[in-house]
């Protein structure tokens, strides 16, 4: 019995989220209000009411985030201050900034401009997946290689939120009329994609105080880096291009980051649920009920080339290679499950992590969807008109709602939500990549 | 849809009287299995309806489908799943069940909102899965309102028992503590969203336009004509509570009559105002991409008379008196234009016509007596194209592969506005679009170009006369040199002098003449004769390509210079005997240009790289013209521009209840998801030496953080250790 003089004082069950607040949040408190501060003095002219709008809401959200998660904080300042350098040093001394600086200015050619910072996003997050691999699989040293994964996948976050405000920057560069936030087409949404997905992922990480996973998320991530860089390659995509009159709004800012938002945290799941049933199989010897998982893993992995149209063009060797390491990385997988299978959390925190991501995402999903209808009603002239991409929006929302639905209401655990989560995924991928292959409609701005 | 504590087991007999008859109905309706069905019943239609492409004619279903399951799908409405009766009739039954859930559970969670549950027992908490005890020294009544206080600054909140023990009356506490109300409210909100959302689409969709078609004697109106001479039942009152329509204004006029496109017509619905456009608006980026579209309106109010000038733009609607006013698309509103007819043949006669444009004008050969109508398709002011890779030195067989794995990665670092292949875009000025159909209905389809175009090859800058048989395939494009005025005089004067043999047989003499010594008449009489022969084979003279056979071989041009060479002249000497003759028929069409200039009463033409230039794409034009189709073309000369706006124009009174529904289904969805449900109880009592408290902590559902917040609970209110989570699961230690 646990009998003791305890103190008679008054029980303090949590601290006010303010006394919480270290010098550190402050500072930080102070340096977005600053920027934002900066930002509305010296483009508030140029800014309508709603953009105005949504600088400043922008403000308490990013300094909620940074207390939120401090690493959120450092990230911030840190992608900030490269940002700035990369804008500085657009200008030369007494001159207009011009973008042929980024061919002469060693930082911003190698590092900074937009399209360097990508590419060493792309580098990082194969380096991330190939660490964090390396910490699954490998011996004594694997806690240490993990702990170089997660690095290189903060890494590969910083370059790609750089590249991404720098080539906001740079398309203003290009004409005051052509510059736009970076989210407005399938090039610009897969970079957006890349690091939402790992954020996330990190953050799960610190939550549940384990590396293990980060070799099946980054995996998805790497496969979109992927088709990223065939896409720079051979098609071009990462040029600059004017919006179309239809984008030109400010709900495209909110609407687009919401949806990705819930594409990468269901691709998350989706991966988490792999190295749930991977976990769950170790022990099964009889090959033929490992197919089914290594077929999903395989259309998975190499989903964008499933829905490409003819491998004849230009990159069809790309994509031959790609398929072949996919199928290889999965097989790999499935041979050394049960090695796999020990360093992986407990299947309670795979299935939490799991239930976690779709939460997020489904929340996400839903208000990028209402203000997807709102935008549609100011821009097509109805909030709802069964297009494509609106149908098969509908139709992941409603699959995650059930999911979500069998779990709260009638607790589905295991094997059958995990399985259920991996599908999701290509529905998923089917709603985003699939349907501005193969369908027509009024969201053609991503077409292949 | 429904909570766990609301389901009900399966029926175990078979229902008799109708009360229970309808309970085992409200039952199915309202259980969650039934909205799961549904919901997959939901998902699969929106697929098909994604899958095949909605509200297309008829035609192209048979053809795509063949006519057996073109009808099939048809009679299952696949072509407009959306509004199917089926379709509305499922979403009607998802209201109904979600309804009936809340119906169900809202006073449950009414109730459950305002108990604490103090009266559990002890036992009762000793069974819940997370329960801890610990002993205290204070006396029960101070602690149970310390940790009363605690639990309240935590933001539970918190009612206190007092109740009777063995040690005496009142001399036991129970503090019942519950926090997360906000779950169930999330689904009431969020469950009320889903029937708000479909009731108010309903009410937006095409149902009350079909009511009027069944109850009100309204029909879709399938023929074509003036709007003013459609009869009334195929109208629509200005007092339509909802719908969505079309109206296309030109400039300078304006319409009061929306169009309802429907499966088998149009409706026409007539308008409080009528809308005027003043002017439309297209502005373009460098890149030919549009980057605005605008239009100044004027609003007529029919009931006052008032005017009321606004702006309509993609993304900036505007509302009048409840309708909006939506800028869709844009189409020619009648814009006039001149053509002329140019002959491309030896014998044609030049002529104007005037047209307007989605009008067409009759035409008669004079020297056939075939019929045409022209129809004059559209008009563009702006095209933009890309010339990059069309020769230039860009493109002079440097080979982009040859480069090594560091130039390949340099190219791609910088800017985002590096690309390797290089794009050159120029504005080349307006085009024409026009057709040409014959008696028997069949059309050919033109594009010219208004201005000349620099190809950027070094070449003569020259007209674009593009054509094409079916609008399947691309537009091929004659390309014809213009002359110094920047007109195709030049080139037609020589295609008419092409056809005249008496020219051409003297422009043969002067080549020979200029080419030959005079004293030796032998070469020249040889030369004489290739030159005719190689000028009539490129003329199309049947006489000279005697040794072609075929009718669909092009009777003149290069091909028939080529033919005639290969079936002549030994392979070997081939080569150097087609140079030749393409260099004897270059001099000779030289002279014959030179020949029509003086007929005409023109200076010659000194012989410099310019007129070169010029009689190279003459060479190839004269040779292709052959291969068009038709002996004329017609090129723009002037036109009057004539926008037309297309506005959509929606009266859509469910928005307000759908965007209500939206908000609420977000704050549902988050409190659903981020704020749990739970309640902790602890009982405090006195023991022997000192006082004992028991605590439980219940929740909607199991989750990590539940464990988590357990923990916390223990070590912050019970004073307890931290402990391992293998002993938060099992009994408390002891």
């Amino acid at each position: 019995m646990n009998t003791a003089t305890r103190p008679t004082t008054s029980i303090t069950l949590s601290e006010g989220f303010f006394s919480r607040r270290s010098w550190l949040d402050w500072l930080f408190a102070a340096l977005v209000l600053a920027a934002g501060g900066a930002t509305l003095s010296m483009y508030g002219q140029a800014m309508d009411v709603y953009e105005t709008g949504i600088l400043i809401a922008a403000v308490p959200a990013a300094i909620w985030l940074g207390w939120f998660w401090r690493p959120l904080a450092v990230l911030m300042v840190g992608v900030a201050g490269l940002s700035l350098l990369a804008i500085s040093s657009y200008h030369a001394s007494g001159e207009a900034p011009t973008l042929a600086r980024a061919d002469t200015v060693f930082w911003l050619k190698y590092f900074l401009s937009s399209q360097s910072a990508i590419l060493w996003m792309s580098m990082l997050v194969f380096m991330s997946t190939v660490f964090y691999w390396l910490g699954l699989i490998g011996g004594q040293h694997g806690a240490t290689m993990e702990l170089t994964g997660s690095r290189l996948a903060w890494a590969s976050v910083v370059m790609a939120l750089t590249g991404t405000m720098v080539r906001w920057y740079e398309s203003y560069l290009l004409g005051a009329d052509i510059g736009h936030i970076p989210v407005s087409n399938l090039y610009e949404v897969f970079v957006l994609f890349c690091w939402i997905t790992t954020v996330f992922y990190l953050y799960f990480e610190a939550q549940y105080k384990t590396r293990a996973l980060g070799a099946f998320v980054m995996l998805v991530v790497s496969a979109a880096v992927g088709f990223l860089l065939w896409y720079t390659v051979v098609r071009e995509a990462h040029e600059i291009q004017p919006l179309v009159p239809a984008l030109k709004s400010w709900w495209m800012k909110l609407h687009v980051p919401a949806n990705f938002i819930g594409y990468g945290t269901f691709a998350l799941s989706a991966m988490v649920a792999f190295a749930y049933l991977i976990k769950q199989q170790a022990g099964e010897k009889r090959w033929y009920k490992l197919t089914p998982l290594w077929l999903l893993g395989i259309v998975l992995c190499f989903e964008p080339m499933v829905f490409r149209r003819s491998t004849n063009e230009a990159g069809g060797s790309y994509w031959v290679v790609y398929f072949a390491i996919s199928a290889l990385v999965v097989a790999g997988i499935l041979f050394a499950r049960e090695r796999i299978a020990r360093r992986l959390p407990p299947l309670e925190v795979l299935d939490d992590v799991m239930y976690k991501a779709i939460a997020v995402g489904f929340a996400f999903f839903t208000i990028a969807t209402v203000l997807g209808a709102l935008w549609a009603a100011e821009a097509w002239g109805g909030y709802w008109s069964w297009d494509p991409k609106e149908t098969w929006a509908l139709i992941v929302w409603l699959n995650y709602a059930a999911w979500l639905h069998m779990r709260l209401m009638k607790g589905l655990r295991g094997t059958l939500s995990a399985w259920w989560a991996l599908g999701g995924l290509v529905v998923t991928t089917f709603a985003f990549l699939g349907v501005n292959m193969f369908l027509s409609g009024l969201h053609s701005y991503g077409t292949l | 849809m429904s909570l766990p504590l609301a389901e009900t087991g399966p029926q175990a007999q078979p229902p008799r009287s109708s009360p229970e008859r309808l309970k085992v109905l409200v039952d199915l309706l309202s259980s969650m299995r039934f909205a799961i069905s549904l919901l997959t019943v939901i998902c699969i239609a929106s697929v098909i309806g994604t899958v095949l492409q909605q509200n297309q004619p008829a035609v192209n279903y048979v053809n795509q489908f063949g006519p057996f399951w073109a009808q099939l799908f048809g009679e299952l409405h696949l072509y407009s799943v959306y509004s199917a009766w089926w379709f509305l009739l499922i979403l009607g039954f998802l209201v109904v069940s979600t309804s009936l859930c809340i119906a169900r559970n809202t006073p449950k969670i009414l109730v459950d909102l305002k108990t604490f549950k103090e009266n559990i027992r002890e036992q009762s908490l000793r069974a819940f899965g997370q329960h801890a005890e610990a002993d205290f020294a204070e006396a029960p009544e101070g602690l149970a309102r310390r940790l009363g206080e605690g639990l309240v600054q935590g933001g539970w909140k918190v009612r206190l028992q007092q109740r009777d023990t063995a040690a005496g009356p009142g001399t036991g506490w129970m503090v019942a503590a519950k926090a997360g109300a906000a779950n169930k409210l999330g689904y009431i909100a969020a469950h009320s969203a889903i029937v708000l959302i479909c009731l108010g689409g309903l009410l937006d969709g095409d149902l009350i336009v079909r009511a009027q078609m069944w109850f009100n004697g309204k029909a879709p109106y399938a023929g074509a004509g003036l709007i003013a001479d459609v009869p009334a039942r195929h109208r629509l009152s200005e007092n339509n509570p909802t719908f969505r329509g079309n109206l296309m204004v030109a400039e300078g006029t304006q319409s009061s009559t929306a169009i309802l496109n429907q499966s088998d017509g149009v409706l026409l619905q007539e308008l409080p105002f009528a809308v005027e456009l003043k002017k439309f608006i297209v502005e373009h980026y460098s890149t030919g991409m549009p980057k605005l579209f605008a239009s100044e309106i004027v609003i007529h109010d029919k009931a006052t008379g008032a005017l009321t000038e606004a702006r309509v733009e993609v993304n900036h609607p505007v509302n009048y008196h409840g309708i909006e006013i939506y800028q869709s698309s844009f189409d020619d509103g009648g814009s006039k234009v001149r053509l002329q007819a140019l002959p491309l043949d030896s014998d044609g006669a030049r002529f104007e016509v005037e047209g307007v444009i989605g009008g067409s004008t009759g035409l008669t050969r004079s020297q056939t007596g075939e019929k045409f109508n022209l129809e004059f398709s559209a008009l563009r002011v702006i095209n933009v194209e890309n010339f990059a890779g069309q020769g230039g030195p860009s493109g002079s067989g440097v080979d982009v592969r040859k480069v090594d794995l560091r130039d390949s990665v340099e190219a791609r670092l910088g800017a985002a506005n590096k690309v390797m292949t290089k794009k050159e875009l120029r504005n080349v000025g307006p085009s024409i679009t026009y057709k040409l159909r014959d008696a028997a209905g069949q059309a050919r389809e033109f594009h010219n170009y208004m201005l000349p175009v620099d190809m950027g090859d070094g070449g003569a800058p020259v007209m674009l006369l593009g054509m094409r048989e079916t609008p399947a395939e691309p537009f091929r494009y004659l390309r014809v040199p213009v002359d110094e005025q920047g007109g195709l005089d030049s080139f037609l004067r020589l295609r008419k002098a092409l056809g005249q043999p008496k020219l051409r047989e003297q422009a043969v003499a002067r080549y020979v003449a200029l080419a030959i010594d005079p004293s030796k008449p032998e070469l020249a009489r040889q030369l004489q004769a290739s030159a005719s022969r190689a000028l009539d084979l490129f003329a199309g003279n049947p006489a000279a390509a005697k040794s072609t056979d075929g009718p669909d071989r092009p009777t003149g041009g290069l091909q028939a210079v080529a033919d005639f060479i290969e079936s002549n002249v030994p392979e070997a000497e081939r080569p150097r005997a087609g140079e030749v003759l393409i260099r004897i028929l270059n001099g000779v069409l030289f002279q014959l240009e030179q020949l029509s200039r003086e007929q005409s009463g023109l200076k010659p033409w000194p012989n410099e790289a310019k007129t070169q230039a010029f009689m190279t794409q003459a060479v190839l034009s004269l040779s292709d013209v052959q291969a068009y189709p038709v002996p004329l073309t017609f090129v723009l000369k002037d036109f009057t521009q004539v926008q037309a706006s297309v506005f959509q124009v929606a009266r859509a009174p469910g928005k307000t209840v759908v965007y209500l529904g939206c908000a609420l289904l977000i704050l549902g969805v988050f409190a659903m998801l981020y704020v749990r449900e739970r309640r902790v109880w602890i009982w405090v009592r006195p023991e022997s030496d000192g006082t004992r408290a028991t605590m439980a902590l219940s929740s909607n559902r199991k989750t990590m953080d539940g464990d988590r917040e357990f923990e916390h609970l223990k070590i912050k209110l019970l004073g307890l250790a931290p402990a391992s989570r293998d002993a938060a699961e099992g009994p408390a230690p002891n």
